[in-house]
């Protein structure tokens, strides 16, 4: 049998933090008592919170053993659908990293921070440039919280003409966040089905579209990573009635050179900077959601923006119609200075050839996998396309099991059970950076696993077994919780 | 380009399974009227040295520590990260993993952040603690929600002396909801004024933010007793947790929710973010908690694990009746403060936070016997506000010459305390840096 990724390790076992320890261990180096000690009021002070003491060793090891437990992209492929695991380059690591950033306070005044400034201002520049859009915001702190931004912005942008519309046009194959943010600001959802190609109908949208509509929030590619063919013409209905077009650009990946959303009627878009911008996604965070504009919606854009005057930058609040700050300082840097190294690392070729490498990618998955998993939608796809289980139902195998048995064979599952309009859905991005050899692979892997089905199911069911645990019982964490030890 | 690993060999053979002849063929899909047809306007792109040319350019633009003595702290605190912290925090596997969807293979972020909430809770005398949050004030703003939904009721009142830039994040937030922001003033002695509270109906949770803006340590027990007087939630808002290794923590004040930024925390300052908002709470409100949760529960061995829970309350399920539209929190960033936090551990911490508060109390001294005026006279972490002479603005420039940044001006916030400034120090600000500040601002 030919050999694959998955294999048998040694990996240690490691305590919680405070099952180790014992007290008057310290692993900091704490700074020199150069002045006297200075009492503070009775009541006012603590014993000192129940923090164990550790060693610096005991640290290094406990923090290097859990590292190893867990799998990254740079440990293998992690083809997780809408959330593009590209590889993050090492080198936009360095510059995040480097003192004259990393060690600035954000309240300095403008003269003594022009490097990071100028690297905002630029940052915006190129967003704007990539989604032919007016003006950026660089204050959202992720996807989620851009998509907020973008409902707060059209809220503000109905309101500044004495309107205030209650419902919002939501497709069945947008973003699961979509519908949350829009009750945020007081909207209600009105969902709508794609077609049978898995695409909004021009006419389902000219149905829903009226006067009380805020707008659409699109996903575009969508999440069955299909391009939103009509989507010009539903901007142009919802526009009709005074509505406003939201792009939740997750999918930003597809399109980068190819299509600009600002040309085909979008109003407002957010980008995943952790996403198509290469920063890592850090287990979960922290990204960043910058938003751009077009020149309508710009007065109601998050302050600060940061503006440049005779080469000089600044953060500008003097924006009346803002819908405010989206957090307390100007978002995160961090993460913007990872992204911006990206893009002048790519440079505008680059950026397009990955978007058209992504694309390539999927579709060979999508071709070479098709005899072997179920297609939901036989048509050209984006940078992702998703199958389903049903071949695999008369096994009794579920979508679950093929993702965990993955794993086994050393791959991250692809998205599973979303979008929802898929059922038993799998959905696989693969992402410009994985080889051709580790495509194949996973390609390799899951008709392997498929075969398995058929033969062999308890091996899917019992997956994974190379992992650092067995299947977890959610089902008691839900109903008896345990947060905190 | 290195980032992109296919040969054109490679690249025509996968064109050719997938049936078209290049890759512009991909995009058939796309209509005409959808394509961009010219180049992207964008720089060339930059060699990885060229790169790092340009960023060294950039950074040295920046006015940072140790070249800059910085005395300003404002909801972001200059402190020292042991190279063990930012090390481990580099480690690949933590860094390019995704939110840990598939738990068999992610176990070490699992506990990490399980760890994470542990020792969050504790810090803050709480029962239990979210995944994090965005930010400090993030996390306020989604905390005054979790009132709103837990008491059914329509207003907040809130602490003039939170960080203004908080409170301007919860009216950014409240704004489209119809709920109101009432803000409470403030005492001669720098702590917020609770009198008001009584004359507020319909009143969901209060908010008070301890050490407040000003440095001043808040009597919370206080608080706490008022907002129970009205059933309403007790809402402890920081933005410096290094101070609750000294000072009581707000769940033994009677605190409902704690919420605030840890960035202290091992956190770099990074010009703002990415931050680590810090989200606490009683055991009771977990269910109307907004955000990830981490939980422990057995694997079919019955071996310990660890697994995101409680997902009902997520907007992936309940869509648009979710908690919150969060998908994501901070998790590298807590990951950050766990670490530090087991690094400085329960004795170290004490001891830093003592000599955060003694480092500033000594300033404070200097200031006084200098002839300045310390305007506000309750006790103060490591932050306090001193009243400088009419015109010490061009003090303040000139001192930016000599790399010295005395302060945040007040005025902007609190246009009634002109010639004010709010002071920091933390255990990175040495005696001579504080003697020579005094001497330069009393020159």
């Amino acid at each position: 049998m030919k050999e694959f990724l998955g294999t048998n390790g040694l990996i240690l076992n490691e305590p919680l933090l405070w099952e180790k320890g014992k007290k008057g261990r310290s692993g900091f180096s704490l700074p020199r008592r150069d002045v006297e000690s200075s009492p503070l009021g009775q009541g006012l002070t603590c014993e000192g919170p129940d923090l164990p003491d550790l060693s610096e060793i005991d640290v290094v090891r406990h923090y290097t053993r859990l590292s190893q437990w867990n799998f990254g992209v740079d440990t293998g492929m992690y083809p997780l659908g809408s959330c593009t695991m590209k590889y993050s380059p090492k080198t936009n690591e360095k510059q995040a990293n480097l003192p004259g950033f990393a060690g600035a306070h954000p309240l300095l005044p403008a003269a003594l921070s022009q490097g990071v400034l100028r690297m905002m201002f630029e940052l915006q520049q190129y967003l704007a440039e990539i989604t032919g859009m007016d003006a950026t915001t660089l204050q959202p702190a992720a996807g989620a919280h851009g998509e907020l931004a973008g409902m707060l912005l059209m809220y503000a942008f109905h309101k500044s003409r004495g309107e205030r519309r209650s419902k919002i046009i939501v497709p069945d194959t947008a973003h699961g966040t979509n519908p949350a943010s829009a009750a945020l600001c007081g909207y209600s959802p009105v969902p709508v089905k794609s077609n049978d190609q898995g695409i909004l109908s021009v006419e389902t949208i000219a149905e829903v579209m009226d006067e009380n509509t805020a707008g659409i929030m699109v996903t575009n590619p969508n999440t069955l990573g299909l391009y939103e063919e009509n989507i010009h013409k539903i901007a142009e209905i919802v526009h009709a009635k005074g509505g406003i077009v939201y792009c939740d650009g997750a999918n930003m990946n597809a399109v980068m050179g190819v299509t600009r959303m600002g040309e085909i009627g979008v109003d407002i878009i957010h980008l995943n900077l952790h996403k198509t911008f290469s920063t890592p996604h850090g287990g979960g965070g922290p990204g960043s959601g910058p938003v751009c504009v077009k020149k309508e919606l710009e007065p109601f854009l998050p302050v600060p923006c940061v503006m440049e005057e005779n080469g000089i930058y600044g953060l500008s609040e003097d924006f009346p119609e803002s819908v405010g700050r989206m957090q307390a300082f100007h978002g995160n840097v961090g993460v913007m200075i990872k992204a911006y190294s990206y893009i002048r690392s790519m440079g505008p070729k680059n950026l397009k050839k990955a978007s058209q490498l992504a694309v390539l990618n999927a579709n060979y998955i999508k071709e070479r996998l098709k005899g072997t998993l179920h297609l939901a939608y036989d048509r050209p796809c984006m940078h992702e396309c998703v199958f389903s289980d049903e071949n695999q139902t008369a096994h009794k195998i579920a979508t679950i099991d093929m993702a965990k048995r993955l794993m086994d064979y050393g791959f991250h599952p692809p998205t599973v059970y979303f979008p929802l309009v898929v059922h038993g859905s799998i959905m696989i991005e693969p992402t410009e950076t994985e080889s051709k050899e580790d495509i194949d692979q996973f390609i390799e892997a899951f008709k392997a696993i498929a075969n398995e089905a058929g033969r062999d199911p308890d091996l899917l069911r019992d997956a994974p077994q190379r992992c650092k645990v067995r299947r977890l019982d959610e089902t008691t964490a839900a109903r008896k919780p345990c947060l905190a030890g | 380009m290195r980032y992109l690993p296919h040969t054109s060999e490679e690249i025509a053979s996968m064109l050719e399974a997938v049936g078209v002849d290049d890759l512009d063929s991909l995009f058939s899909t796309v209509p005409e009227e959808c394509r961009f047809s010219a180049d992207l306007d964008l720089p060339e792109s930059l060699t990885e040295w060229d790169l790092n040319a340009h960023m060294q350019a950039l950074a040295n633009k920046m006015a940072v520590s140790p070249e800059y003595k910085v005395f300003m702290g404002a909801g972001s605190y200059e402190h020292f990260v042991p190279a063990s912290v930012s090390y481990l925090l580099g480690r690949s596997e933590f860094v390019t993993s995704y939110t840990p969807y598939q738990p068999e293979m992610s176990q070490g972020t699992l506990q990490a952040i399980y760890e994470y909430q542990t020792l969050t809770a504790r810090l803050l005398g709480m029962e239990i603690a979210t995944a994090s949050h965005y930010d400090g004030a993030t996390a306020l703003a989604e905390s005054l929600l979790i009132a709103i939904r837990v008491t059914k009721r329509k207003r907040v009142a809130v602490s003039s002396l939170i960080h203004p830039l908080y409170r301007r994040v919860v009216h950014t937030y409240f704004e489209p909801t119809g709920y109101e922001v009432v803000e409470l003033g403030y005492l001669e002695n720098g702590v917020t004024d609770l009198t008001d509270l009584d004359n507020v109906e319909d009143l969901a949770g209060v908010a008070v933010q301890s050490p407040n803006f000003f440095g001043c340590i808040e009597n919370f027990q206080a608080v706490g007793e008022k907002a129970h007087d009205r059933q309403a939630l007790f809402v402890a808002s920081f933005t410096e947790a290094l101070s609750y290794g000294l000072l009581k923590s707000p769940g033994s004040q009677g605190a409902d929710i704690a919420c605030g930024e840890g960035q202290s925390m091992g956190i770099p300052q990074t010009f703002g973010g990415p931050a680590l908002g810090m989200l606490a709470s009683r055991k009771k409100y977990m269910r109307s908690l907004p955000g990830r949760l981490v939980g422990q529960t057995k694997d079919l061995d019955g071996k310990r694990g660890f697994v995101l829970t409680l997902a009902t309350r997520e907007q992936h399920i309940r869509r648009e009746k979710a908690t919150s539209n969060i998908c994501t929190n901070n998790s590298l960033c807590a990951l950050a403060a766990a670490m530090y936090m087991a690094s400085v551990g329960g004795t170290g911490i004490r001891e830093l936070a003592r000599l955060n508060h003694d480092k500033a109390e000594y300033l404070k001294k200097e200031l006084k016997s200098a002839g300045l005026a310390i305007t506000f006279d309750s006790p103060t972490f490591n932050e306090f506000v001193v009243e400088f002479p009419t015109g010490f603005q061009t003090t303040h420039e000139r001192l930016l010459e000599k790399k010295i940044v005395a302060g945040l001006p007040l005025a902007p916030y609190y246009p009634e305390l002109a010639n004010h400034y709010l002071l920091c120090v933390t255990e990175t600000r040495s005696k001579e840096d504080m003697d020579a500040f005094v001497r330069e601002v009393t020159s």
